[in-house]
């Protein structure tokens, strides 16, 4: 099964609700189990987080996401338009944050880590930041139940 | 986020029920610090048996409040943490501040 979708919204934290329900509820079509689906769930939010945060600091732009399904297997890229990051390796490091007051944990590219299968950052040629993230999903859950 | 509170036995027990992401975290720090504030325990415990979803963010509301409590010499304890609040406990490594407890 291949199937695909995008989403645009402006990056506001009021919208991370939303953006990581509409991808858990396009995931569907592969049967993942509630872990799974918690899992990208948080990957989801975690990186709506950094461009709510990060990528405009001086406006309010746009974050888009497009969601490809490919047999058992999901891909996610969440892009900004905005500021992009100098230094992605330092920006991998757990509990690395360029916010030390804002109370921020820094862990966020880590969790997007170890909840998905991999990920990969990137600054977009023009402008803003491009996060790619899959997951392949293990144990499709059969519609099939023997009775009795 | 809907915060419940009652002390008992010297003990403050603290329900967090609803999401805690970039959203909440401001409201949700402001209220528990006003809670915890208001508390003469020295013991708090975070019953999390009702938070639908936390992410990284949650985890630096949390570490905020404990370094604020641990000034006061107050500790806290996390309760009923769902399979994926601990995983994230787990991974970085907030249960060496903040222990939990059955």
């Amino acid at each position: 099964m291949n199937n695909s979708m995008e989403l645009k919204f402006s990056a506001l934290s009021e919208n991370e609700g939303f953006a990581r329900a509409a991808v858990a509820g396009f995931c569907l079509h592969l049967n993942p189990s509630i872990d799974e689906l918690t899992d990208i769930k948080t990957a989801v939010s975690e990186a709506v987080t950094n461009c709510v945060v990060h990528a405009y600091p001086n406006s309010c732009g746009n974050i888009v996401i497009k969601v490809e399904l490919f047999d058992d297997t999901i891909h996610i890229e969440i892009r900004d338009y905005g500021v992009g990051i100098k230094d992605l390796k330092k920006a991998r490091t757990p509990f690395f944050t360029t916010k030390p007051l804002e109370e921020r944990s820094g862990m966020g590219f880590t969790v997007m880590e170890s909840f998905m299968d991999s990920l990969d950052i990137q600054n977009a040629k023009d402008c803003g930041l491009i996060v790619k993230m899959s997951k392949t999903i293990k144990q499709a859950e059969s519609n099939i139940r023997q009775l009795g | 986020m809907d915060i419940k509170y009652r002390n008992y036995n010297n003990v403050l027990y603290v329900m967090l029920d609803g999401e805690l992401d970039e959203h909440s975290a401001k409201e949700t720090s402001k209220t528990l610090d006003d809670v915890f504030m208001s508390t003469l325990s020295k013991q708090i415990i975070l019953d999390l048996s009702e938070m639908k979803f936390m992410d990284s963010t949650g985890i630096g509301v949390l570490i905020g409040r404990y370094k604020k409590m641990k000034s006061k010499g107050v500790s806290i304890f996390i309760s009923n943490p769902s399979y994926h609040a601990e995983k994230i406990f787990k991974l970085t490594g907030l249960y060496e501040i903040m222990p939990k407890i059955s």
